[in-house]
């Protein structure tokens, strides 16, 4: 499936020259060549979608391409002409601007000031002139159509609307190339459409537009060319025409891939939790269900639809304003993380860097943390029992490290993602949650968590997965309980359960009507 | 925007209080003469925490400053009792500049080597004290081995004015341009805010936070000289302990010590607020004993309500509470 | 989940063995300063190795090593306590107050650990109850508590302490070992055990290294700070005590400065000041090596102020040089 120098060569079918170029770039990180050798073209008026794994170097590419990162080799060239981007300033003067992933922008500056910071219009003297910073800022929200104030200050924006100055700001630059990486992952239905009719807009300005997307339904309605990275090297290119939807992931992954979910006999048990009632001021109401033994329960929603919200309100880091939790019938208060775990309930989050594992102690303290109690003698260590413990459940979930008192820092997404899970499982607890368990990490270990998911649910431990993955959602679960913007929208089992059922349901398509 | 004028307004409210307090029974104090004595004698406190200030905004703190302060101001009565000769003016650049190099010192360890500013300033804290020990051999420079002109400078008065209270409203207009109007001020708050993003817009962290230290330390450089003049006296020990009292000033005005936060305002009036109880207390007949506790209170206060008002939100997903927050705020 | 599940042994427990990991530590360089610095103190001055020089010696650091102990702790989970100098002035004031009026030594150890406790507990409800940043918290105690002693006493001094209270920080145990080194070693081993020994230790680091995950991972974070802060303010009344009954006289001002010097030694032992990592080892001799610097340039008659750009100097030399050495390498 590579595609060679030379064949590349072909697809310039068109007589365009590219407005940028990137020429074999390299950049390695301590123990890791996050790119080698990439080659990437873009032209004016056209957008190239760049398609890769979790890993393949994406993200490594835009902060290269904004002047974020520099590159060991390679060269970058704008309009046919070298350049070097020492810094984002650099970038952005030869009209490269970026709408990055994570919303980078300042709570405490004003929409106006975070749409123009680092190139504010000046006046006399040299000084920050914010009557026309305002007017442009005014003016450039207009022309997205974003209904806000200049004045506001960020920290009393929503999300969206934060993403909205996001972009407003990328267009604050006459931007040759503009850079969206995963521009649609935190906007709604209707601001995604927008979303796209500002992309046509922009090509028929003539700009050049790197958009990049794990959607391949959103690559096919609007790029014109792909690039396919795959673990740090450049695997393909063309016209978006020329391909389908399985070539593309063939190139993506290296092999075809239908993506196998575990058998698993459905047989579940008794009602093990029963939640009633539960509400939250501002993040979620009404949200009653329950789950048995042996059971997979599955969270399908948007993002910011409020699983993890309700989720973490059970595991007892927000206080719910309402509801009641039983567990084995029996009525349990639960008002801190500590007493979710004494009554057996164990949350494995989304964020694993920062409230998963706990970088910068070793794996093995990683794992006996909620369980020091088990391996002590009246409150003193005992470093054997600990190493037993670790190396008992670690090693269940097939660990990859050198030691377990190496730091769990230095190991990959995924079996950080091991070390969670096992540290949980030490507890012995009666319901696993699992918040977006297999978000970020690679293919192989992601089928690793799916078996071990149902092996857990085969000795009778429940499980509730919070996923936005539809495949993993129908792969293994028995029920799905589907919500939007803070409410339960469904719940879903047997033949109810579809692709179609669970976005018409996370989406409120066809409710209304 | 509401919430930071408030903020301001709250303690400009609470110094108008003090001031109608003080008054009703002992209505001199607010007699213009003596407003003015009390603005003169804040002034230092006024225009560290200035420097102090774009300091803390950079997720950074000072604790030279009080030492930076002595070290420059031992340098200044030395140099003048050794060449009486020498021109205020030639003084005040030399303050000004031997402030900013050693403000450039913090700045460069925490810039390159990455130290945390706490370490570093404890240390060059303790290293500048030291030095001033070295160069006077512990001796004091007194009254009488400074120049007229030195020594009269800061109290010479302009429309009124003395030239120390000047430089204290020149601090201050200046600070406030430069935060506001300036690529620079605008760095210190995104850089303090979010660190990570500020790279994205092509911001320095590290170079931002030098500039800081190098202004908190001229800044520190300008008041040694004015200080040294002003007492008429320099020696090892002037102004031990002073470097709290000027980050106190900036908590009172509701500079957030996470960073990014508060307002060159909010400094002011935190220093005037300290400033005035400083000098009621013997008018209103409280023994000065009583200010350290009453400094400390207002710490506690200040910090408290700030608190209160940055507490997050969250995220408002339910539709009822996202229609009730857009009533109340934008657009 | 029955152990016969359970696959064999196939990662190892360690990568490096216990005693390579102590040759690349912090404690052993360390430790290489102190003999250093004793053996420069021998052949710099001959007044320098005597038994009761050195014990003498031993003063300059027991009382703030006892505090350092504490505030290790409470940095490696990621706060700071700047009161612990204003609480050895309180302290010191309620004792002595006690003692103008007639309480015997037993009272006054029990005031001057209340107060201690007290102030500990002031410093912990504000910080974890009301979510406030311990180093201002900790700005405004310092100037609240030590307030408190100047309005009670302003320019005066508390002298009266009944003579058996002088044992605390006079007494000798043996020889030429105090009460208060005995009281240094004890507590060094307390801390010690406490921290790398125990469960508590343990969630001590796991807070200060990421306290979201430590919380998610069924912590009780604001407990333990506020254990910390109590052992802090506990810590100043023990000190309170010792540099009272050494000095036998209480005023406003005693102690001042300690906070910084507290801290100094702690960062000096090798404790992270962004928290999570530090040992009690380390305090233990950052205490010596601050001690024996101050002793032996006072034995050469070089005044403390001097001293004390050799310590500014060691704080940020100790963590400027290992990061000057890396990217000199890079």
């Amino acid at each position: 499936m590579q595609m060679s120098v030379e064949s590349r060569q072909f697809e310039k079918v068109s007589a365009e020259t590219p407005v940028l170029e990137l020429r074999d770039i390299t950049k390695t990180f301590p123990g890791v060549k996050a790119l080698d050798g990439v080659s990437l073209e873009l032209y004016p008026g056209q957008v190239t979608a760049l398609i890769g794994e979790n890993g393949a170097g994406k993200s490594t590419l835009v902060k290269t391409l904004t002047g974020i990162y520099q590159p060991d080799e390679g060269a970058i060239h704008v309009a046919g002409e070298p350049v070097v981007f020492a810094t984002a300033q650099d970038a952005s003067a030869a009209g490269i601007t970026a709408i990055h992933q994570e919303t980078v922008l300042f709570d405490e500056l004003t929409v106006a000031e975070n749409i123009f910071i680092g190139h504010a219009p000046r006046g006399r003297f040299g000084l920050i002139d914010w009557k026309i910073m305002r007017t442009r800022a005014a003016e450039i929200l207009t022309r997205i159509g974003a209904a806000l104030d200049p004045d506001t200050p960020l920290r009393d924006l929503g999300i969206a609307s934060k993403h909205l100055v996001a972009i407003a700001r990328a267009l604050s630059v006459d931007a040759r190339v503009v850079v969206m990486d995963e521009p649609t992952a935190a906007l709604s239905h209707k601001e995604i459409e927008e979303l796209y009719e500002l992309v046509d807009r922009l090509k028929a300005e003539g700009r050049a537009i790197l958009f990049i997307s794990h959607k391949f339904d959103e690559v096919f309605r609007i790029a014109d060319r792909y690039t396919v990275f795959r673990d740090g090297t450049h695997v393909g290119a063309g016209l978006m025409a020329d391909v389908t939807e399985s070539d593309l992931v063939k190139m993506m992954v290296g092999r075809d891939v239908n993506q196998i979910f575990p058998e698993r006999a459905k047989a579940p048990g008794d009602e093990v939790l029963k939640v009633v009632g539960y509400a939250h001021p501002t993040e979620f109401e009404d949200i009653t269900f329950t789950l048995r033994r042996g059971e997979i329960l599955g969270f399908y929603g948007l993002v910011g639809a409020g699983r993890s919200e309700v989720m973490q309100a059970l595991f007892g880091i927000t206080k719910p304003s309402k509801g009641v939790t039983r567990i084995d019938g029996q009525i349990k208060v639960i008002r801190s993380p500590a007493e979710a775990v004494e009554a057996g309930i164990v949350y494995v989050p989304e964020d694993r860097g920062k409230q998963g594992a706990v970088i910068g102690l070793p794996i093995f303290q990683n794992v006996t943390l909620p369980s020091l109690s088990q391996t002590s003698r009246s409150g003193f260590l005992r470093l054997s029992e600990e190493f037993a413990l670790a190396r008992a459940y670690t090693e269940r979930l097939d660990l990859r490290a050198a030691a377990l008192d190496q730091d769990v820092g230095n190991l990959s997404g995924g079996n950080q993602q091991k070390v969670v899970i096992a540290k949980w499982l030490a507890t012995k607890p009666r319901v696993i949650i699992l918040d977006e368990p297999t978000k970020g990490i690679d293919i192989g270990s992601k089928a690793a968590v799916h078996a071990f998911m149902a092996e857990l649910a085969a000795e009778r431990l429940s499980v509730i997965m919070v996923s936005s993955e539809i495949p993993e959602v129908l792969g293994m679960s028995d029920r799905v309980i589907v919500m939007r913007e803070g409410l339960i929208a469904a719940e879903l089992e047997g033949d109810d359960l579809t692709p179609e059922t669970l976005v018409r349901h996370a989406a409120g398509i066809g409710e209304s009507a | 925007m509401s919430l930071l004028k408030s903020r301001e307004a709250l303690l400009g409210g609470a110094i108008l209080v003090l001031l109608v307090l003080i008054a009703s029974r002992f209505p001199g104090f607010v007699a213009p003469d003596n407003l003015v004595r009390v603005f003169t004698d804040t002034s230092p406190l006024l225009i560290l925490a200035l420097g102090q200030t774009v300091v803390i905004l950079t997720r950074c703190i000072d604790l030279s400053v009080a030492a930076n302060l002595a070290l420059t101001g031992m340098v200044c009565a030395m140099l003048n009792a050794a060449l009486p000769g020498l021109p205020v003016a030639v003084i005040l650049v030399v303050a000004v500049a031997l402030g900013a190099v050693m403000g450039m010192v913090n700045g460069l360890l925490v810039w390159t080597l990455s130290i945390p500013s706490i370490v570093v300033t404890l240390g060059t804290m303790t290293i500048y004290r030291g030095i001033i020990f070295l160069i006077s051999n512990g001796a004091w420079v007194n009254a009488h081995e400074m120049s007229d002109a030195f020594t009269g400078f800061p109290r010479a008065s302009i429309l009124g004015l003395p030239v120390l209270a000047w430089f204290g409203i020149l601090a201050a207009v200046g600070m406030m341009v430069m935060i506001s109007r300036t690529p620079l001020g605008r760095a210190f708050y995104a850089v303090g805010g979010n660190p990570h993003a500020a790279v994205y817009t092509g911001i320095s962290v590290g170079k931002t936070q030098f500039w800081a230290f190098t202004l908190s330390g001229a800044l520190a450089g300008l008041c040694g000289y004015l200080w040294v003049a002003r007492y008429a006296v320099a020696y090892v020990d002037i102004a031990g302990g002073f470097e709290l009292e000027v980050v106190a000033a900036c908590v009172i005005g509701g500079i957030s010590i996470a960073g990014g936060a508060g307002t060159i305002l909010g400094t002011i009036l935190g220093a005037l607020f300290l400033g005035i109880v400083k000098n009621a207390l013997p008018v209103v007949d409280v023994s000065p004993f009583w200010q350290m506790a009453i400094s400390g209170t207002a710490i506690i206060v200040a910090v408290t309500l700030n608190n209160r008002n940055s507490k997050g939100k969250g995220r408002i997903i339910l539709r009822r509470a996202q229609d009730q927050a857009s009533e109340g705020a934008t657009v | 989940m029955s152990d016969a599940s359970l696959t064999p042994r196939s990662i190892p427990d360690r990568l490096h063995s216990p005693a390579a990991r102590l040759l690349a530590s912090w404690e052993l360089l360390l430790l290489v300063v102190a003999v250093a610095i004793f053996i420069a103190n021998t052949l710099a001055s001959p007044y320098f190795l005597n038994a009761w020089n050195l014990s003498d010696a031993t003063f300059n650091f027991t009382e703030k090593a006892m505090i350092a102990f504490a505030m290790a702790l409470l940095i490696i989970a990621g706060e700071i306590d700047l009161s612990v100098a204003a609480i050895i002035a309180l302290a010191s004031t309620a004792m002595g107050a006690a003692a103008s009026v007639g309480v015997g030594t037993p009272g006054l150890v029990a005031i001057g650990l209340a107060t201690g406790l007290t102030c500990g507990a002031f410093n912990g409800v504000l910080v974890t109850r009301m979510g406030l940043p311990s180093i201002v918290v900790t700005i405004g105690t310092m100037s609240l508590f030590r307030g408190i002693s100047f309005i009670v006493l302003g320019d005066g001094a508390y002298r009266d302490y009944p003579s058996d209270f002088a044992y605390f920080g006079q007494g000798y145990v043996f020889w030429v070992i105090s009460f208060e080194f005995v009281l240094f070693a004890l507590l060094a081993g307390i801390y010690y055990v406490l921290l790398h020994r125990t469960n508590f230790g343990r969630t001590v680091y796991a807070i200060g290294n990421n306290h979201t995950a430590a919380q998610f991972s069924g912590i009780r974070v604001a407990r333990v700070k506020f254990i910390l802060f109590l052992l802090t303010g506990l810590m100043s009344g023990v000190a309170a005590i010792c540099l009272t009954s050494r000095l036998g006289s209480t005023r406003p001002s005693i102690g001042t400065g300690w906070e910084l010097e507290v801290v100094t030694m702690v960062v000096l032992g090798g404790v992270s000041i962004l928290g999570g990592a530090g040992s009690i080892p380390g305090v233990v001799i950052a205490a010596f090596v601050m001690g024996l610097v101050t002793f032996g340039l006072g034995l050469l008659n070089v005044p403390g102020i001097v001293m004390s750009i050799f310590i500014g100097l060691m704080l940020i030399g100790v963590i400027a040089l290992p990061r000057l050495w890396k990217m000199w390498r890079a």
